[in-house]
């Protein structure tokens, strides 16, 4: 009796895994490559004003089905240096924003892990506590702040260190302020996880050796903690590359981000094929870093 | 964006709630576009539940109607261009007229120009309608330039003047059909024009003022004004009139105004339509002709500070608002109003990417 139900739980058991290995590619291919393939559909068709407003690139002309891909979309974004332009000032404000988060977040995962066991949990939840207020109020809570009559020029306009009201708010500066502000906690979380796995051995190890705390750092540390490095720096450069609310709320009229030009493309243009050339490559840019860094992380390995 | 969220979730409840045997009507409009009195009042009165959903871009609802199902018995798109293009793209259904008694109260100098797009007003009827113009702090432009020309282009457009107010705060609407007719208006050629010509002359003129701007956006400058966070913006009249208004009851010393630019405006009629995909037909109509009452168009009128398209309306708008030249603007100004036809696709996509041009300087 005892073998059969063994057995029988186990073949159970496989289903199971099975089943939850399959979950996450069906929701992959649901929800990310279905939506893709359609957004790369729409960015073939070529523009027509109608319901939907453009012609799709596989079409049935008298049951035949045709296909008839336009690629004067994409013939388009390369027509103008405007787009590489966006691409660009896009892919710097969310370079500068990560390095800004690493510097910040850095100190902070590694002092949470130091910390006394029992504090750990609050400092881990104050955190995430700004998640608990919506995402767009506190974008709207920094206008308040920057504003030329704002908090912070208010505090230094009564401090006397300015005499009249600067310009803060609607500047390049004021967009990587929000994404830093929006994103940090995106850093912190994984690099908390990998430092805290730090095995405080290998640090005495260190010391014992000979090796200073400062040395000990860079060389034990650091390269052990990289993993964390890459994961929060993905989770910060990637959705700050798209970022449209924070550029529109915060930013002025110097800092082009090609969130914006989608916007414009599919909203004031009503041009669906060419904003969605621009998602396209917009991926495309996104994943060649993504390849990159995951590379440089297995060879760690 | 409150009334956007609460509306939202009105909407929600109402979908919810309402009935299979239930008449329902969809309604889709602007944020603010009514008074709150109007929608409970019509349930009431025909016992047809009220759906009602608001956005604040013509943008968003164009968005929704091209993808064909939008779920709307009644939008309120502004005429032209994005009416226009709509119903070139088949977005709409013609309306019914024996379903609508009040029709004979529209304006009919309002009808007039509106059948210049719409022939035989077929497929709309006006609801409310505005200008695009200055938006200023009176105090402030005072103190800058005690002389300075509030109800010409000339404080937005004439680089030298409008460098006066670049510290104290300048915004434009992010509209590339307002700031593009607006400045040939001011450069003296046809608002109108779909020459590249033109085009290229307004481009290389807003490059001048460019550097003097802080930001393009189509809704920031209402609290921007209200909050004396800038001092000077090319905006909707009937949004400067929300800023006033709000600057008024914050009672913090300022003071906003609005003009109508001399050198003509764009005039902006929101129309009433129902969009072909419609499933409430008859409430759709039962809807429109209840907000053509005269009484119903007036109270929206006095509440939210636009002018009616409604003649019958006019003599029951609140003193306040139907003696105030800003939201009902004398006869001569009246005339000097402009409006636009759409271009070609190609002409479109010229202009977006001359206003991206515009937006960031290159």
């Amino acid at each position: 009796m005892l073998p059969a139900t063994v057995t029988a739980r186990r073949r159970r058991g496989d289903g199971f895994t099975r089943l939850a290995l399959l979950l996450p590619y069906a929701w992959l291919v649901a929800f990310l490559l279905l939506p893709f393939l359609v957004v790369v559909a729409v960015s073939l068709s070529t523009k027509e004003l109608g319901t939907p407003p453009f012609v799709p690139p596989l079409r049935l002309e008298g049951g035949v089905p045709r296909l008839a891909p336009d690629f004067g979309n994409y013939a388009y974004l390369l027509d103008d240096p405007l787009y590489a332009v966006a691409y660009l000032n896009s892919l710097k404000v969310a370079l500068i924003s990560t390095l800004a988060c690493l510097a910040l977040g850095y100190p902070m995962a590694y002092a949470i892990v130091r910390a006394p066991a029992r504090r750990r949990p609050l400092l881990l939840t104050l955190i995430i506590l700004p998640f608990w207020t919506s995402f767009l109020i506190r974008v709207y809570a920094w206008i308040g702040i920057l504003a030329p009559n704002g908090l912070l020029n208010a505090l230094l306009l009564w401090l006397g260190w300015t005499g009249e009201p600067l310009v803060l708010l609607s500047t390049e500066p004021a967009v990587v302020l929000g994404i830093v502000y929006s994103y940090l906690p995106f850093m912190i979380l994984p690099l908390y996880a990998t430092l805290e796995r730090l095995d405080p051995a290998l640090l005495e190890a260190a010391s014992d050796l000979g090796c200073r705390p400062a040395a000990a750092f860079l060389r034990v540390t650091l390269p052990l903690s990289l993993p964390g490095v890459v994961a929060g720096s993905m989770l910060v450069f990637v959705p700050a590359v798209g970022e449209f609310v924070i550029p529109d709320l915060l930013g002025g009229t110097d800092s082009l981000m090609i969130g914006k030009v989608v916007w414009d493309e599919f909203f004031s243009n009503t041009d669906w094929p060419v904003a969605s050339a621009v998602a396209v490559v917009l991926l495309l840019v996104l994943i060649l870093p993504l390849l990159w860094l995951q590379r440089l992380q297995g060879d760690r390995r | 964006m409150r009334g956007l969220v609460a509306g939202l979730a009105l909407a929600v409840l109402c979908g919810a709630s309402a009935g299979a045997q239930e008449r329902t009507v969809n309604v889709y409009n602007w944020s603010d576009y009514i008074d709150p009195k109007t929608v409970p009042a019509f349930q009431a009165e025909s016992g047809i539940k009220v759906v009602y959903d608001v956005y604040d871009s013509n943008e968003t609802l164009e968005a929704k109607l091209l993808t064909g199902r939008s779920g709307y018995d009644v939008v309120v798109p502004t005429n032209s261009p994005f009416f226009v293009r709509q119903l070139a793209a088949g977005v709409y259904q013609s309306l019914d007229r024996s379903k609508i008694r009040n029709w004979s109260n529209l304006d009919p100098r309002i009808m007039e120009l509106l059948a210049k797009y719409d022939p035989q007003n077929a497929y709309s009827v006006p609801w409310m309608w505005g200008t695009s113009g200055i938006g200023y702090n009176v105090k402030k432009i005072r103190e800058v330039m005690p002389d300075a020309p509030v109800d010409s282009l000339s404080i937005l457009l004439d680089p030298a003047v409008v460098a006066r107010f670049a510290k104290c705060g300048v915004m434009m609407l992010d509209s590339p059909t307002d700031v593009f007719s607006a400045t040939l208006a001011y450069l003296g050629r046809n608002p109108d024009s779909k020459a590249k010509a033109d085009l290229d002359a307004a481009v290389a003129h807003l490059q001048k003022i460019r550097p003097h701007v802080r930001k393009f956006h189509s809704s920031e400058y209402i609290n921007a004004l209200a909050n004396g966070d800038v001092c000077l913006a090319f905006g909707f009249s009937g949004d400067v009139i929300q800023a006033m208004n709000r600057a008024k009851e914050a009672k913090r010393g300022v003071e906003v105004s609005y003009a109508i630019p001399k050198e003509g405006a764009l005039f902006a009629v929101d129309v009433l339509a129902i969009p072909s995909s419609a499933r409430n037909v008859d409430e759709a109509h039962a809807f429109i002709d209840y907000l053509m009452r005269p009484e119903v168009s007036a109270q929206a009128s006095s509440f939210v500070g636009y002018a009616s398209g409604n003649k019958a309306a006019l003599p029951l708008v609140d003193a306040a608002v139907r003696e105030d030249p800003r939201i009902y603007p004398p006869q001569a100004a009246v005339d000097r109003f402009y409006t636009l036809t759409p271009g070609d696709a190609g002409y479109e996509r010229l202009r977006t990417r001359a206003w991206t041009r515009v937006k960031t300087g290159r």
